[in-house]
């Protein structure tokens, strides 16, 4: 093993141990409470959020606020989401321009009328309260934000020095994307689309191979409570959504007549195989965005499920089983990382390849 | 029983399911990879695409199960 290697090794097991640290020390907080509840904990860190909660001191959470933008029915309201006072249960009433609002569990309701509090009926939904078209920058909005401006800081630099360099060796982080990027090509564009047709769609597969990869990275970040932006079904329904539209419009004679009118078999069974053919148009979008949804969700759950077994069992000889097997999930949710970014762009490259394919019989 | 449990169970019944599929995507790679090992690239990307399709329906069993659990 070379001296490098070496150090990357122990750079990545320092990383990697002090994220599982991160998780740890986030997950004390609520044991404050009279009951653990492990089921409550894990979902507020895998759902949406207005505030970016970092820490507990002396049971007083320490969170960034993120603003709160509400298209209601006397127009554009915004406040600060510090304005709650870190409540999510819908008692801090927040009164802007004349209208009441609570949150609830991450969700702003507004009051109706002069109603004073909210009123809950037996299925603890609120009844006296509606919900107005919320358009806050959120924590997955902002880390979504955080991810685009990465993306064009590394990319940006690399283009930088193409343009300045005419040899064709890439230095400095062009030496990092360049080999990622003739990947993305050879293995993914060219073999899936076809020699011909593979450059048009080059800058989206690019585009949606390094987003989805940077979200999944940043996931895993504990300290920024892992912002989970691409295990949010909209997030992935929005770019399994991009892939059916371009799958669709670049549809030539001989993808539609293989969806309406299959040829080569009877007629009989032409007429059997068309509705198949057309759910399987809307069912291919549909399982890209809960593979990536489900894959992402789950890495999530599993890490913060096994640290919650210390809370659940209430013992410190459970903590090394936990610790080694979370990290054991956290090395091979880096991979899935990657691995994720590479099935969706595959994919999509097939689809295309699809809807590209000129008949050859 | 709760339908929590239920929910659980068919989680369970899904990932056995997926883990039977991707078991036998992996053999079979395996296999050809020690046949071929000069079509190692091909094999690779294809397994890993197959397993993504088995790995897909298990997922819909588990989003199913959160959505009741």
């Amino acid at each position: 093993m070379t001296l490098s290697t070496f150090k990357n090794l122990l750079f990545s097991i320092l990383f990697v141990s002090a994220s599982v640290a991160g998780y740890a020390s986030e997950d004390k907080e609520t044991t404050d409470d009279k009951e653990f509840n492990a089921k409550e904990m894990i979902l507020h860190h895998v759902k949406d959020a207005h505030e970016f909660h970092i820490i507990d001191v002396n049971e007083k959470p320490i969170s960034i606020p993120l603003p709160i933008i509400l298209w209601t029915d006397n127009g554009l309201t915004t406040f600060m989401s510090s304005a709650f006072h870190h409540d999510d249960s819908g008692h801090h009433v927040v009164e802007k321009n004349g209208m009441k609002f609570v949150k609830l569990h991450e969700k702003i309701y507004q009051l109706n009328g002069d109603a004073n509090e909210v009123v809950f009926d037996e299925e603890h939904h609120p009844t006296n309260a509606s919900m107005p078209i919320d358009l806050s920058i959120t924590r997955n909005v902002f880390m979504m934000w955080v991810s685009v401006a990465v993306l064009l800081l590394i990319f940006l630099t690399t283009a930088k020095r193409y343009r300045k360099s005419d040899d064709k060796l890439p230095t400095g982080i062009a030496g990092f994307v360049e080999p990622l990027v003739v990947f993305v090509r050879d293995e993914i564009a060219r073999p899936m689309i076809g020699e011909h047709k593979y450059k048009k769609y080059m800058p989206y597969l690019l585009t949606i191979f390094f987003f989805i990869w940077i979200n999944n990275i940043f996931g895993l970040i504990p300290i920024i409570n892992g912002a989970n932006v691409s295990g949010n079904i909209a997030f992935t329904c929005t770019l399994a959504v991009f892939t059916f539209i371009i799958t669709t419009f670049s549809g030539n004679k001989n993808y539609w007549k293989h969806i309406f009118w299959m040829p080569g078999v009877p007629v009989p069974m032409k007429i059997f195989l068309m509705p198949i053919e057309i759910i399987g148009m809307f069912v291919k979008p549909i399982s890209l965005m809960i593979r990536l949804f489900a894959n992402i969700t789950a890495g999530h759950v599993i890490i913060l499920a096994l640290m919650s077994l210390i809370f659940v069992f209430k013992s410190v000889a459970i903590a090394p089983v936990s610790v080694a097997f979370s990290l054991f999930i956290t090395v091979i949710e880096i991979i899935v990382t990657a691995i994720q970014a590479y099935i969706f762009t595959i994919l999509s490259a097939l689809y295309f390849g699809m809807a590209t394919e000129e008949e050859h019989h | 029983m709760t339908i929590t449990g239920i929910a659980a169970i068919g989680a369970g019944l899904a990932a056995i399911g997926a883990g039977v599929g991707i078991g036998k995507i992996g053999g079979s790679a395996m296999e050809a990879m020690a046949r071929q090992p000069e079509m190692h690239g091909k094999i690779q990307s294809s397994a890993l695409i197959l397993a993504a399709f088995v790995e897909a329906v298990a997922l819909f069993g588990v989003v199913v199960a959160f959505l009741q659990g």
